[in-house]
């Protein structure tokens, strides 16, 4: 059985942990588009660039070493940096 | 198993050499047609010559029938326990099973083996797979490959330091420190005003590391912080840098182990420690209070991890804190100030009172603003090698904090804004008067540190004091 644990708050919150608030709108703010290195993500990755750059939103491009492992600390640490929001492109 | 009670239940383990010498004793109870269940801790098949064997390897059995000693025989009466003995004497035997001889090739008495369910740990263990132990807190499932710290940590529990993961057995062990009902409201706690359990306070004192013998303080702690003369909400949101200073008083300080002397206010004591971080967690947690929310201090200090400490009550020819502020000198209590963070005060020249006071009161005359009168106020961290020098002059505490007064008192015209080329300080209108640094009581004095070193602490404290903010408050600390 997994362990448990007592909620040591008030319980206002919901148990399961929540994910960030999402962004109310993208203007203004720059996206990441981050390339896991699957074969075609590239092709997905670049018309989500144009498509986002016609709206006026700045892009950045980032990309996996290796699809098998999860990204570099320096890589997560330089999107959250440079970022307000990020995309992970799966393709095949 | 029979499905008609048995006259008697004798509880064995199979480790136990007493268990394994009364064995033909029961066999010879069996034959003689005793009606017998016997329940083993931790061999089923033990005793193998004997027909009516439980399995007791979960101790349920035996955590229900109050086992403490291996054997143990309970006579019963239409599934009521009439009378027990525990070990191997023959003449208790006899009586309870109403023989005349009973194997006679044993010896007269051999005393029996602690009972498995009642070894290290064992106890809640047992209370909570069978007991009726109902605790009301939210069951928080972790995910099998998560690590137990780091979703602490994900989960926002945490002041920054790791804490312990408030599992139900920890929770339970941690509630065996108080006699209270896990159930009681202490209070609502700021700043989501919501209301706080004595379970609630276990399960953040679980967190900070306390032992159970600490909750007493904790929970007196959380109770003197919801007084209202302290202002807790206000103190959680100043953007000043104050938080909740503890001073421990009275017989617990030393039956818990606290500091009170080399580093009383520094690292490595677990119950200083332990006790004054899990109140500020009880109010990051329950109350919501966290940094960057409703906590808007501006540079903080790092006392709001943890500020705690016992005072030095060991040949004070002083009053201590407590008895002060009006407690028996029995009687265990926990005070709270609203404090800064340390400045060190160092005077190794004087060696008369007078000159002592001096000292303290031009360092004093800082805490806040130089300029500042009546605002703040402020603790005294006396080591001992300062104190003597009172305590040799025979100096009372009145004495030297009406000196400490008099020598801060300023005339208004030196302190307001703009005189010394310092746009800060008192408004115009205490130009004629003279103005004590700190209000009558802002200025407190108690005894702590190790005994060397002719030196002390001033503990400034929130520039909203008195009735404009919070005053220091006392709690006594009962079980």
């Amino acid at each position: 059985m997994n362990e448990v644990f007592l909620d040591p708050t008030a319980e206002l919150n919901p148990s399961a942990k929540s994910i960030l608030p999402r962004l109310a709108s993208l203007e203004g703010k720059t996206l990441g588009l981050l390339d896991i290195n699957k074969p075609r993500g590239d092709v997905l990755l670049d018309r989500l660039e144009t498509l986002f750059t016609e709206q006026g939103v700045m892009v950045k491009r980032y990309a996996k070493p290796t699809m098998t492992r999860v990204a570099p600390l320096e890589v997560k640490q330089q999107i959250a940096q440079e970022c307000d929001a990020v995309v992970e492109a799966l393709a095949d | 198993m029979t499905n008609s009670p048995s006259d008697y239940i004798v509880v064995l383990k199979k480790d136990c050499p007493t268990c394994a010498l009364v064995e033909p004793a029961l066999a010879e109870l069996e034959a003689a047609g005793r009606s017998i269940q016997i329940w083993t801790q931790d061999d089923p098949d033990f005793p193998s010559t004997l027909a009516n064997v439980g399995d007791d390897t979960n101790l349920e059995q035996s955590w229900r029938l109050d086992i403490e000693t291996v054997p143990t025989v309970i006579r019963m009466n239409q599934e009521r326990e009439v009378e027990r003995t525990v070990g191997w004497d023959r003449t208790q035997w006899l009586r309870l099973f109403e023989v005349d001889q009973l194997a006679e090739d044993l010896p007269a008495f051999r005393p029996g083996c602690g009972s498995m369910s009642v070894g290290p740990g064992m106890a809640e263990t047992l209370a909570l797979r069978f007991g009726d132990i109902d605790l009301a807190s939210r069951r928080i499932e972790i995910a099998e490959l998560e690590d137990p710290m780091e979703s602490c940590f994900e989960r926002g529990w945490s002041d920054g330091l790791p804490v312990v993961p408030p599992t139900e057995i920890r929770v339970v062990r941690m509630l065996a420190g108080t006699t209270r009902d896990p159930k009681e409201v202490l209070g609502l706690i700021p700043p989501d005003l919501q209301p706080c359990t004595i379970e609630k306070v276990a399960i953040n004192a679980v967190m900070a590391g306390c032992k159970p013998e600490y909750l007493p303080v904790v929970i007196a702690a959380v109770e003197a912080c919801l007084i209202e003369e302290f202002c807790m909400h206000g103190l959680l949101a100043t953007t000043w840098f104050s938080g909740p200073m503890l001073i421990v008083n009275g017989p617990i300080a030393k039956a818990i182990g606290m500091n009170s002397g080399t580093n009383a206010l520094g690292q490595g004591n677990r119950a200083n420690a332990t006790i004054g971080r899990a109140l500020q967690l009880v109010i990051r947690n329950v109350g919501g209070g966290k940094p960057g929310g409703v906590d808007r201090s501006t540079i903080g200090n790092p006392g709001k991890y943890t500020f705690c400490f016992a005072e030095d009550e060991d040949n004070s020819c002083w009053e201590s804190l407590a008895v002060q502020r009006g407690f028996d000198k029995d009687a265990s209590t926990v005070s709270l100030f609203a404090a800064d963070g340390v400045q060190g005060m160092a005077d190794q020249k004087s060696r008369d009172p007078e000159s002592l006071c001096r000292s303290f009161a031009a360092s004093l005359l800082s805490v806040g603003h130089p300029k500042f009168a009546m605002v703040s106020d402020a603790f005294i961290v006396i080591a001992p090698e300062h104190q003597r020098i009172f305590s040799d002059a025979q100096w009372s505490k009145k004495q030297v904090l009406d000196k400490i007064s008099e020598f801060t008192t300023r005339p208004g015209s030196d302190i307001i804004g703009g005189v010394d080329g310092i746009a800060e300080g008192m408004p115009e209108y205490v130009k004629d008067m003279d103005l004590p640094k700190f209000k009558p009581g802002g200025l407190n004095i108690v005894r702590a540190g190790g005994t060397a070193g002719l030196f002390s602490a001033i503990v400034g404290g929130w520039l909203a004091s008195g009735d404009m903010g919070s005053s220091p408050v006392t709690k006594e600390i009962k079980s």
